[in-house]
């Protein structure tokens, strides 16, 4: 199985103990995962700012990227969306499909492909879950308010499965935290406000460690814990399932 | 100004921001009870799509037929393009009967129309008789929500609007005594009521009857009181068959408010000996739609305001902010079809979460027509230059991966050596209004591991290009 992974640029450039956690959970795992070093970006930013011709460049950069590989594995549900979604814009060549049909957010890759429900270690805190909507709604990775009440999903059983951990339950379970992009600037005080809004549900209900599977979302909601001086504290779940104490 | 501009003033008042927020995830929570509870809802909501789906794909045909069986009734169809020919028509109507009071009952069409203020500048008074409907009509304000038009509004604001147009007492915020006021001032404009106005929910084209659904009876006893009863409807109003009606008589309410169904679902079908009834079906930039392949299902839409209740952003920014008599994320999809200038900013209002899709009874895919949207107004031009230029130049950075690698390294220093003051300066950066930036890494990912030792297995071979 040759497995690539695919680090989104704001990972790769400000949260690069993530990247780090998800080769090495990885490995594992048993599985080497391999960062071709020409990697950028998918392309997301300037496709939901209404730029897709733009983005098309980028596009079939990634596709050129990651071609060779059986899966390509990327810490961040929202990118991994992207790719499988909106790629469609791309002559569908036999390389654009197989792209678009490997492409995995690591939890999902974690639950479907390697069909791991458990994982070995103690998290001893209190954990509040974001669910992110483009894993959650986009890639069906957790069950919906919408459409159940039932609160599950892969990760919300990956780390129960971890020994000593509380999971926080959220008044709200799966409202967007508001970064949605570049929203978080050109809608900047709506998107401010929503993630408020997530942190204070949060802070309400006890969560010690926020945790998620998208970074994009925890960046945002990191952003406004650190600047109410909050006593949480923010970790991508790839983190805590590595074994990372809080 | 924008949506982010109107949402700006919204926001201003952070503690009724959190009233409006919480009224309307209130609902949100009824409609998930309520959907709950059904089994086969999502079933339902597949069968109302495949219908919708199936009506728009011949409306022309159900339209006729509609109309056939409407004049075998004994109705009188008028057909409008646009929104100044439904507002002529109706004028002319109500001129033959030598009219001047009007009773209305809700319509959001009508809203679109802006046959109130046409009405009221040809000397005809028209009272709008469902209660949040003349609350905001006393305010002269438009609807903020499809379903809920006054949900803007707290009670005392009802009492002082109330205490001004209705005489009660100031300071009275009791909602039984405010409802008994306007009850009563309705009562005596339904009694004299010459012409009644309604909206359609559904238009069967089998029966050639509509179906009006309300909570508050008004429709009702407005038609019964009048003579001549006008309904107005767009074209995508039609269902085929009666038996079609309650796969969406069972789906709007339980979407709307978390009711199993609206108090009166009323029929009407043709009139009375000795009164009149009319319909007037109004295109108004439906056909357009329609004719857009992208966006042809957003006219699937039962109008029943659920995506308004789930919308975090609709939920923060209320509908006025939306600028279009439908607000919230299917008014994003709606009004860059009516004018794609004036609303280029709604398909931006959004995260692109998708709780608006899933929770839609005729399951448009509202969050994927706002991505599509955008992508049509940044080809034409029709967002910010800054935007359109920064995302140029993001686009030329992220297709290289030199230039990437080497502005990366460029930034993270930056972040780190410029001062505090200057990287989270509120006038220059939006994002660190609310939000600190993040810690900026001496090494980037992609340094880190260029320094590790080869992984075990090597990466595979690149394939010979054939």
């Amino acid at each position: 199985m040759k497995v690539a992974l695919f680090v989104p640029c704001y990972i790769d450039q400000f949260y690069p103990q993530v990247g780090v956690a998800t080769l090495q959970l990885l490995e594992k795992l048993g599985v080497t995962a391999h960062f071709p070093a020409q990697q950028t970006c998918c392309g997301q930013p300037l496709a939901n700012s209404g730029c897709e011709h733009d983005a098309l460049p980028i596009y079939k950069h990634f596709v050129e990227t990651f071609r060779d590989y059986d899966y390509v594995v990327a810490p961040s549900g929202s990118c991994v969306y992207h790719v499988r979604k909106h790629f469609d814009k791309l002559d569908q060549t036999a390389d654009v499909q197989h792209v678009r049909g490997s492409a995995y957010d690591l939890i999902d890759f974690i639950s479907t492909v390697l069909k791991v429900e458990a994982l070995p270690g103690a998290f001893p805190h209190k954990v509040g879950l974001h669910l992110s909507c483009h894993g959650q709604r986009g890639l069906h990775q957790a069950n919906e308010s919408e459409m159940t009440p039932v609160r599950d999903g892969q990760l919300r059983r990956l780390l129960a499965s971890l020994d000593g951990i509380e999971l926080t339950n959220l008044n709200r379970n799966d409202e967007c935290c508001g970064f949605g992009g570049t929203f978080c600037v050109s809608e900047a005080a709506i998107s401010a406000r929503m993630g408020q809004d997530r942190v204070a549900d949060h802070v309400l209900n006890g969560t010690q460690v926020l945790t998620g599977s998208d970074m994009s979302c925890l960046m945002h909601l990191e952003g406004i814990v650190r600047r109410a001086r909050l006593p949480i504290k923010v970790m991508h779940a790839a983190e805590i399932l590595n074994g990372l104490t809080a | 100004m924008n949506h982010a501009t109107r949402a700006d003033k919204f926001l201003l008042d952070a503690d009724r921001t959190t009233w409006h927020d919480e009224t309307l995830w209130f609902v949100r929570e009824k409609r998930d009870r309520a959907v709950y509870a059904v089994p086969e809802f999502q079933e339902l909501r597949e069968l109302a799509s495949g219908i919708k789906d199936h009506t728009l794909s011949r409306l022309d045909l159900y339209l006729r037929e509609f109309e056939a069986a409407a004049q075998a009734n004994g109705v009188h169809v008028h057909w409008a393009a646009d929104a100044a020919e439904h507002n002529a028509i109706i004028l002319d109507i109500i001129r033959q009967q030598g009219a001047t009071r009007i009773v209305k009952s809700k319509s959001m069409l009508t809203e679109e129309c802006h046959l109130n203020p046409y009405l009221i500048k040809h000397g005809i008074e028209v009272v709008d008789t469902d209660l949040g409907e003349r609350i905001i009509q006393f305010r002269e304000e438009a609807p903020s929500h499809i379903v809920l038009p006054a949900i803007h509004l707290k009670k005392e604001d009802v009492g002082e609007t109330f205490h001004i147009h209705l005489g009660t007492e100031k300071g009275e915020s009791d909602p039984q005594r405010l409802t008994e006021a306007a009850r009563q001032h309705l009562r005596a404009k339904f009694l004299a009521g010459q012409v009644a106005i309604s909206g359609v929910n559904f238009a069967v084209a089998e029966t050639g009857g509509v179906v009006v659904c309300t909570n508050e009876g008004n429709a009702d006893l407005g038609v019964n009181l009048a003579a001549v009863h006008i309904a107005c409807m767009g074209i995508e109003k039609i269902i085929p068959r009666l038996t079609d009606l309650g796969v969406f008589t069972r789906l709007l309410a339980r979407s709307a408010t978390g009711q199993p169904v609206t108090t009166y679902t009323s029929h009407f079908t043709k009139p009375l000996p000795g009164r009149e009834m009319h319909i007037v079906i109004v295109d108004n930039g439906r056909t357009q739609q329609l004719g857009r392949p992208d966006f042809r299902a957003s006219l699937k839409c039962i109008r029943c305001g659920a995506c308004m209740n789930t919308c975090p952003v609709y939920r923060r920014s209320g509908g006025h902010s939306y600028d279009f008599t439908v607000p919230g994320p299917i008014g994003a999809i709606l009004s860059p079809n009516i004018d794609m200038k004036k609303h280029s900013s709604l398909p931006f209002a959004s995260t692109l979460c998708g709780s608006c899709t899933d929770v839609c009874p005729v399951k448009i895919d509202i969050h994927t027509q706002l991505y599509k949207w955008r992508q049509v107004l940044g080809e034409a031009n029709e967002i910010p230059a800054s935007k359109k230029w920064s995302m140029k130049f993001m686009g030329r950075v992220l297709a290289s991966t030199r230039v990437y690698g080497l502005g990366g390294q460029f930034a993270r220093r930056a972040l780190r050596l410029l001062p505090h003051s200057l990287t989270h300066a509120k006038s220059m950066n939006a994002w660190a209004v609310a939000r600190e930036l993040p810690e900026a890494p001496r090494q980037s990912f992609r340094e880190w591991y260029a320094k590790q030792p080869q992984p075990v297995s090597s990466p595979p071979q690149p394939k010979v290009p054939a």
